[in-house]
């Protein structure tokens, strides 16, 4: 393997464990002594606690001890912490550890059960007999905002916040123009749902006093300071480390979860290991959800469909509590712009409470909501315009040599809305040739005389990535010649051991199987923030570059002591440091690691070289560590950048639908897609296939099916739809543009998010192409398409666009030589195919 | 099978002696009855291979072959499998250390990320395999149709079928061969 392995699409170094079982998953730890535990959840989405009986729950064989909010003290019995603090969020609310003396959805944890195994936990939870007062609660975001019930009685209008960033007069702008309309856009709720649940594994060292902690995290040290905090421990007395995870996708950044608090504390209470691993219906009611938006746009246009004022109101269901902050309303206000730049701009966001799971960042993170807005919302302008849907994007974009753009409006990290670098019109020429732009009306008019409905959709994002603070990197050459390196971040299947020891690699000039990468474990870095906003490889590896490049200068000046050179005429090839050229001054990197640290004792046959009369060139003047050295070949290094970056894309989907069923089908996807520099490009389109198949899903299939009770009623994976292989599209088209940014010394940008960001834009624009009818309202079911369809016949007014009269649709009926528009029968649909 | 009724001293809960052979070897464990099998392998055979996604038969992790053929292990009873072969994805490595065809396709093919549910694809396309060793890409597909993945989107699933058993026949020739 080449030590230039940056930019190669090299196999994954995790897989060979990972296909043999030897993977090591939170759940996989621990043995015949480790004690398990089980929570009581609630069943009502708002009551009362009246009162905690656990005594039957004691009387079960094998049962240790019940825990409820009564038997924690100190900061334990506080409220859960307000992880990210805004001005504008006025009212947030969180959570306990375990419910005080109410509950405000269904599953939230109310009592916890330790016990021999789980099954025993299980049946004792069920004997704690909760006495609750059942009060009415708030689902939905419409009731939310009507606010006729409150989710808690000092929150008006059921609002954490209300949010508002501008540039420009919009209203004015919007006003003046020469056209504008009116739009609301609607997305129902998803979840990320990785295959493995959360799970948190507990052991307290009482004569150490040190509690070590295996979670299924995205941020080991964010948990490591909670729970720090909340135990009353010092931060060195706590360890985290992030094990195998079994995909995230954003659900395990937010920290600390309850369990995450309370399993420590019962493993330190009770000097045995603890676990905890949730089951399927347990992620399902008590671990975070996202997406549910409703986005209302008031946009002013010229005649070329570009936009001169745009205004935008957006309400954003948070549940029952809003630990994670603002940070999913923010991205979908902002990164609603995409490509594109407004004349005007004003956005208000309202977030509200309502008696459901929490709302957390999902892959994408609040950026299809508003993507889907502003890509449908282009869609309209060139309906209304007759344009093609292409240029009036085009006639948008900010073009490439605007850059850095900076908006004027603040971003998610707390720093402004800059975009660093990108080319969204090769984008889109790269795009119209994957998917066949330009001869998609002929394929449309052969299949519809041929009486199929096929539709095409496009949907562009701009995505920030890599937001700081900060991360930081150890790369460590051992006495072996192999590399040793650590990060902060956690890693849950994003390939990071892969990818980074292809940086270290390249950088260094060693073997890439000579790298040996560890991450989220605190025992080995300690200061991180964690593994969110596709920001691992534009953070980590950045900082992993920055301190490989010190141990790079740093071998090479200790080498040239060794070797009576000059640093600059030597260089490091397939882990040997050498005169220029000439292999056969070559001294191995190990070598120069056991000269780096001088030894008063010899442990193998090659630290001898560093003893004190080994007899080497020595310079008496010196002392064996020179001032401004230190002992070991290693270095840290930290990157903070001062502004996310910012990467983007565009997807095409053509679509079928049928015209019976309402079936629908993915005939083409096509996705472009610029992360920057590549390091490994097979991972970024592993990242991608991933993501689209998510954004397919939030699409066609999932949503969180509450009730009116707040019951959720498909909370299993018979019935909340995920995509099996068979809803995926059998292919996926992709390219790349490698649009550097300047940000990093790498020129990278993050990849993790993009496939799932613009995949409801497309694919609603896709159905709406197909069909002739307005589609708002996303995931689109079969049967709601079919809903439709009646509905525009029954109703000519239904068919027209949302907010203008003045445009009329084509009814798919009449253009398929079917019967008039408004001919109220169903069985229209088949005699309009025949 | 023996019954040994309240054997631990515990209340409520039978335990049974159960013998079954897993990955070639004859292992004997005592369990309650109730334990899943899943649990079984993981908890007291120390196979944490086997991973359980969903504990109600739905994303297929949690596969396993039993006398072959695929079956979800947290749909069945440990002591369901008394007298059976069973193997995990612990087992699907050839005897001399190397990865099986189905392991190898997956790293040749990126065909897992977090490898989560990898262990249940694994096992499934293990018997598939066995049974059509020249897969074509819409039965390659339709063989992993009932296993959930939340990370691949199935591109690099699918590949790897068909690699898998293009390298199965490729050791078969081998073998064939010498």
């Amino acid at each position: 393997m080449s030590t230039r392995s940056f930019g190669e699409p090299v196999k994954r170094v995790e897989d060979p464990r990972l296909v043999t079982g030897k993977g090591r998953y939170v759940d996989d730890i621990g043995d015949d002594r480790t004690l398990h535990a089980a929570f009581v959840r609630s069943p009502h989405a708002r009551a009362r606690i009246r009162d905690i009986d656990p005594f039957e729950a004691y009387e079960v064989e094998g049962v240790v001890a019940v825990y409820t909010w009564d038997d924690l003290e100190g900061a334990a019995a506080e409220p859960l912490p307000l992880l990210i603090p805004h001005p504008d969020l006025t009212h947030p609310r969180t959570g306990y550890a375990l419910a005080r003396d109410a509950v405000n959805h269904v599953g939230e944890a109310i009592a916890m059960v330790v016990a021999r195994d789980r099954y025993v936990a299980e049946d004792a939870a069920g004997l704690v007999k909760v006495d609750y007062e059942v009060l009415p609660p708030v689902v939905g975001l419409r009731k939310a905002a009507a606010a006729e019930e409150l989710v808690y009685d000092d929150i008006p209008g059921n609002a954490a916040a209300v949010s508002t960033q501008a540039y420009g007069d919009a209203a004015t702008a919007v006003a003046d123009a020469p056209h504008h309309l009116t739009f609301e856009w609607d997305i129902e709720r998803s979840a990320c749902m990785p295959m493995e649940g959360k799970g948190v594994h507990a052991r307290w060292d009482a004569h150490e006093e040190k509690l070590t902690l295996w979670t299924a995290t995205q941020t080991s040290t964010g948990v490591r300071g909670a729970v720090s905090a909340k135990l009353g421990l010092e931060l060195t007395q706590v360890d985290v480390v992030t094990p195998d995870v079994g995909g995230g996708f954003g659900v395990k950044i937010v920290h600390p979860w309850p369990e995450e608090i309370m399993v420590p504390w019962a493993a330190i209470r009770l000097g045995r290991d603890v676990k905890w691993t949730e089951d399927r219906r347990e992620h399902f009611v008590s671990s975070a959800h996202e997406r549910a938006q409703l986005l209302t746009v008031h946009v002013g246009f010229d005649d070329d469909g570009k936009v001169l004022g745009l205004e935008v109101d957006i309400l954003h269901d948070h549940g029952a509590y809003i630990p994670y902050g603002l940070i999913v309303p923010i991205n979908a206000s902002t990164q609603l712009l995409g490509p594109y730049r407004p004349g005007a701009y004003r956005v208000t966001f309202t977030s509200l409470y309502t008696n459901t799971v929490l709302v957390t960042p999902y892959r994408g993170a609040g950026r299809p909501q508003g993507v889907y807005a502003m890509e449908r919302t282009m869609d309209r302008i060139a309906q209304y315009l007759g344009k093609d849907r292409l240029d009036v994007r085009a006639a948008n974009f900010i073009q490439p040599d605007e850059f850095p753009v900076d908006f004027g409006l603040m971003f998610q990290d707390g720093r402004p809305l800059r975009y660093d670098s990108g080319n969204y019109p090769a984008l889109a020429d790269k795009l119209r040739a994957l998917v066949g732009w330009d001869e998609f009306e002929k394929v449309r008019d052969e299949a519809r005389a041929e009486g199929r409905r096929v539709g095409i959709g496009l949907g562009f994002y701009v995505e920030g990535t890599g937001p700081g603070p900060y991360e930081g990197g150890h790369v460590q050459v051992l006495t072996s010649g192999k590399v040793k390196v650590a990060t902060g971040i956690t890693s849950q299947g994003q390939g990071h051991q892969t990818a980074f020891a292809q940086i270290v690699a390249t950088e260094l000039g060693v073997p890439f199987e000579d790298v040996i990468v560890t991450t989220g474990d605190t025992r080995r870095f300690g200061y991180s923030v964690g593994t969110f906003a596709s920001r691992g490889a534009v953070m980590s590896g950045s900082a992993i570059a920055l301190a490989a490049r010190k141990v790079k200068e740093r071998t090479l000046r200790l080498a040239a002591d060794a070797l009576e050179a000059d640093p600059g005429d030597l260089e490091i090839v397939e882990g040997m440091v050498q005169v220029k050229g000439d292999p056969s001054t070559a001294v191995g990197i190990g070598t120069v690691a056991v000269l780096s640290n001088p030894l008063r004792y010899a442990f193998d046959e090659a630290s001898k070289a560093a003893t004190q009369f080994s007899g080497g060139p020595v310079d008496y003047a010196k002392p064996p560590v020179a001032p401004g050295e230190k002992p070991g070949l290693d270095e840290t290094d930290y990157y903070s950048p001062p502004y996310s970056t910012f990467a983007a894309g565009a997807h095409a989907v053509i679509v079928e639908t049928d015209p019976e069923t309402a079936e629908i089908s993915i005939l083409k996807y096509a996705v472009v897609h610029d992360c920057g520099k590549m390091i490994n490009p097979r991972i970024v389109e592993g990242q991608i296939h991933g993501g689209v198949a998510q954004g397919v899903g939030g699409a066609l299939y999932e949503i969180m099916a509450y009730d009116e009770a707040g019951q959720l009623a498909n909370a299993s994976f018979m019935d909340f739809l995920m995509p099996y292989v068979s809803e995926v599209p059998t292919s996926i088209d992709i390219d790349h543009l490698e649009t550097p940014s300047p940000l990093n010394p790498l020129g990278i940008k993050g990849a993790g998010e993009a496939g799932v960001i613009p995949t409801t834009a497309a694919i609603a624009a896709a159905v709406e192409d197909a069909e002739g009818i307005p589609i708002v309202r996303m995931p689109i079911s079969p049967s709601e398409l079919f809903e439709l369809r009646r509905a525009a016949r029954l109703d000519p007014l239904v068919n027209t666009m949302p907010g203008t009269a003045s445009v009329r649709w084509v009814d798919p009926a009449s253009v398929l030589g079917g019967p008039a528009a408004t001919t109220p029968t169903i069985s229209t649909e088949s005699e309009a195919r025949a | 099978m023996t019954t040994t009724d309240d054997h631990t001293g515990t209340q409520g809960e039978q335990h049974l002696e159960v013998r079954l052979r897993v990955n070639g070897m004859p292992r004997r464990v005592e369990l309650p009855v109730r334990r899943t099998l899943c649990d079984a392998l993981r908890q007291d055979l120390g196979l944490t291979g086997t991973h359980v996604g969903c504990e109600h038969g739905v994303c297929g992790a949690c596969t396993v072959l039993l006398d072959g053929e695929p079956v979800r292990s947290c749909l069945m009873l440990a002591v369901s499998a008394e007298d059976h072969d069973v193997t995990t994805v612990e087992g699907l490595t050839e005897p001399d250390g190397r990865l099986s065809p189905t392991q190898q396709a997956f790293v040749d093919c990126h065909g897992l990320q977090c490898g989560f549910c990898t262990p249940g694809f694994l096992t499934t396309i293990s018997a598939f395999i066995e049974e059509n060793p020249e897969p074509t890409e819409e039965e390659a597909r339709e063989a992993v149709g009932g296993n959930l993945c939340r990370c691949t989107g199935y591109q690099n699933i699918v590949a790897s079928v068909l690699r898998a058993a293009e390298i199965q026949r490729e050791r078969a020739a081998e073998g064939g061969a010498a």
